[in-house]
């Protein structure tokens, strides 16, 4: 054969050849990288995106479930509009209530937490383990066990452990009736949902102080850190921004995921004297007891809004400046 | 010299006297959250002599299985003996989880090693959703499975649970460990992407695709909201909803200790999954950082 001719071939196929394989493998990869994602991602779009988006949309509507959704008076803002000025239960009740809920056990029990996490970052890794299984039980009971513990710990006749105590010590002469008190009602919610506020935030905390290099502690004592305070404020924290920042989050869904409590504790929807009445319950309220569902929409644009008003603060605080 | 630098006793290798206020203060608090754990496993093995006690004791003196007897004869006012909840409950339970797992790991490696436009949006847009309260939207949540049909089926219990925005955060965030020149290797040996999934990203992955079980887990196994929304058809119902029924019409100390042992038959397997699987969770919490 003719070397020129061999050479001259070589040039012109190899390396077609070689792009032509390059491009195939390219295709391949792309197809296989869609079919990784496609599931996730079109799950996530049907049960997440379009919910949030569609409640969005209904709040500017008239829905009662059977007939299709009518656009709503005043530019579609009817809902909104009686929401704020009109719905007496709403700003009397509702709304103080979530939002004395959302901040008592969403940052009260994310500091919780730190603290709780903190402190076991300083004893040995032993009991540690044990004593973080017992802080994280709580959160891993669930909405109904917890409903079924607390009304039975809290029945409000004296064969209620609580009431039999407080006779017992001479307290009380007669039985309060907690859960169905407006009185006693939201102090309980606070201390069920602060009490089972331990989960995966608080583990994802405790995991990142457990990993601060000990260097940063000893460099910083060498430039003059006193105390244990200011150890916690000029190293711990700052160096766990990341996890500080999911633990918020965390702490946040949590708050607002909890807000079933009230009805699962006093056995009614709506709770007795709106005492314990959250938004989420006054959504259920419209949307699955009255099937006004535009204005229940409404109510949940309001709900997003304010988990993400919460979470815009959180990442102010541990954000990495952008 | 070293021995006064306060930052050091941070994770402590050895006992040391300063640690004792922590003990005092954590012994207790540990005791306190346990407390209604007790309390459930007392009353759970209480007989009814003890349960009808007044004023009621918290320690059981003569313990029985009575009450777990009792509730396995259990069958709600339908009729659906409580067994047949039990076994919805474990089917979709492992369904939900196995789903979830292949579901995450996958997206979880292509938003952590491929090279894609969408990548960084994706992710983002996840990551925003970590925030995402499924029942503030449970009405639209409810349109969506009535549009696709699912209603009074199994699937209603499993298919809007599979994207679990957290499980596939903290699976990326872990996937992204491993080495890319792993991958490479295995590339150029001729592996694809499902030998690189199952052969390698998967067993170094094992403790976050453990926690995203256990996150799962707790979610599918407690959860009332598909039972009482998506689910007409009491034969297809779960055990948390049957629960949730005895607490709410068994009033006295029967139903109650009834609601006990039920609440031990709920709460047993989330304990022994979470101990088992502790030090994977902790493993994967230490890269749940959001940057």
């Amino acid at each position: 054969m003719n070397p020129t001719s061999l050479v001259g071939k070589l040039a012109a196929s190899k390396p077609g050849k070689a792009l032509r394989t390059r491009l195939e493998n390219v295709n391949k990869d792309k197809l296989s990288t869609t079919l990784l994602l496609a599931p996730y991602v079109l799950l996530f779009t049907l049960f997440i995106v379009v919910p949030v988006a569609a409640a969005i949309g209904l709040s500017f509507t008239y829905f009662n479930g059977i007939q299709a959704p009518e656009f709503a008076r005043m530019f579609g803002l009817y809902n909104y509009v009686m929401i704020l000025t009109q719905d007496e239960v709403f700003l009397r009740y509702v709304l103080p209530n979530t939002l004395k809920y959302a901040i008592i056990t969403g940052p009260g029990g994310y500091v919780l937490s730190f603290l709780m996490a903190w402190m076991l970052s300083q004893i040995q890794s032993k009991p540690r383990k044990w004593l973080a299984l017992a802080l994280y039980t709580p959160s891993m009971l669930g909405g109904v066990l917890i409903g079924v513990i607390f009304r039975t710990l809290f029945s409000g006749d004296k064969s209620g452990y609580i009431n039999a105590a407080l006779i017992n010590l001479g307290l009380v002469n007669t039985p309060i009736d907690f859960l169905q008190s407006g009185d006693y009602l939201m102090g309980i919610m606070l201390f069920v949902t602060l009490w089972s506020s331990m989960g995966i935030g608080f583990l994802s905390m405790l995991a990142g102080i457990l990993n601060i290099n000990k260097e940063m502690y000893e460099a910083a004592y060498i430039d003059g850190i006193k105390n244990r305070m200011q150890e916690i404020f000029y190293i711990t924290i700052p160096s766990m921004k990341p996890q500080m920042l999911f633990g918020a989050v965390m702490a946040i869904v949590g708050a607002f995921n909890a807000g079933g409590i009230g009805v699962a504790l006093s056995g009614s929807n709506p709770t007795p004297q709106y005492a314990g009445q959250l938004i989420v319950n006054h959504i259920d309220d419209y949307g699955f007891i009255r099937y006004e569902m535009g204005y229940a929409a409404a109510l949940s644009v309001i709900l997003l809004g304010v988990i993400l008003l919460f979470s815009r603060v959180a990442y102010r605080l541990f954000g990495e400046r952008d | 010299m070293m021995a006064s630098f306060l930052g050091t006793q941070i994770n402590p290798k050895r006992f040391h006297p300063s640690q004792i206020k922590f003990y005092l203060f954590l012994i207790p608090v540990g005791l306190f959250m346990i407390l209604p754990v007790f309390y459930v496993v007392g009353q759970a093995f209480k007989p009814l002599s003890e349960l009808f006690l007044f004023p009621p004791r918290f320690i059981v003196s003569n313990p029985t299985l009575d009450n777990f007897a009792r509730l396995f004869r259990t069958a709600s006012g339908t009729g659906v003996p409580m067994t047949r909840y039990l076994f919805n409950s474990l089917i979709i339970t492992t369904l939900t989880i196995v789903l979830t797992l292949i579901i995450t790991l996958a997206t979880g490696y292509a938003l952590s090693k491929k090279k894609f436009r969408l990548k960084k949006t994706i992710f983002q847009i996840n990551q925003t959703a970590l925030m995402f309260v499924a029942t503030a939207v449970a009405i639209p949540r409810y349109l969506v499975v009535t549009g696709l049909g699912l209603t009074n089926s199994f699937a209603a219990h499993i298919i809007p649970y599979l994207a679990m925005p957290v499980g596939l955060f903290l699976v990326k965030q872990f996937i992204d460990q491993v080495p890319d020149e792993l991958i490479e290797a295995a590339k150029i040996d001729g592996a694809n992407d499902w030998h690189i999934l199952t052969k390698i990203i998967g067993p170094l992955v094992k403790p976050a695709l453990a926690t995203v079980a256990i996150l799962s887990f707790q979610m599918i196994w407690n959860t009332t909201e598909s039972s009482n929304i998506y689910v007409i058809d009491e034969t297809k119902k779960t055990f948390a909803f049957y629960m949730s029924t005895l607490t709410n019409s068994t009033a006295g100390p029967a139903g109650a200790g009834i609601a006990a042992a039920a609440g031990l038959v709920m709460f047993l397997p989330n304990l022994a999954i979470f101990i088992i699987m502790q030090g994977n969770v902790m493993d994967t919490m230490s890269h749940s950082g959001i940057k």
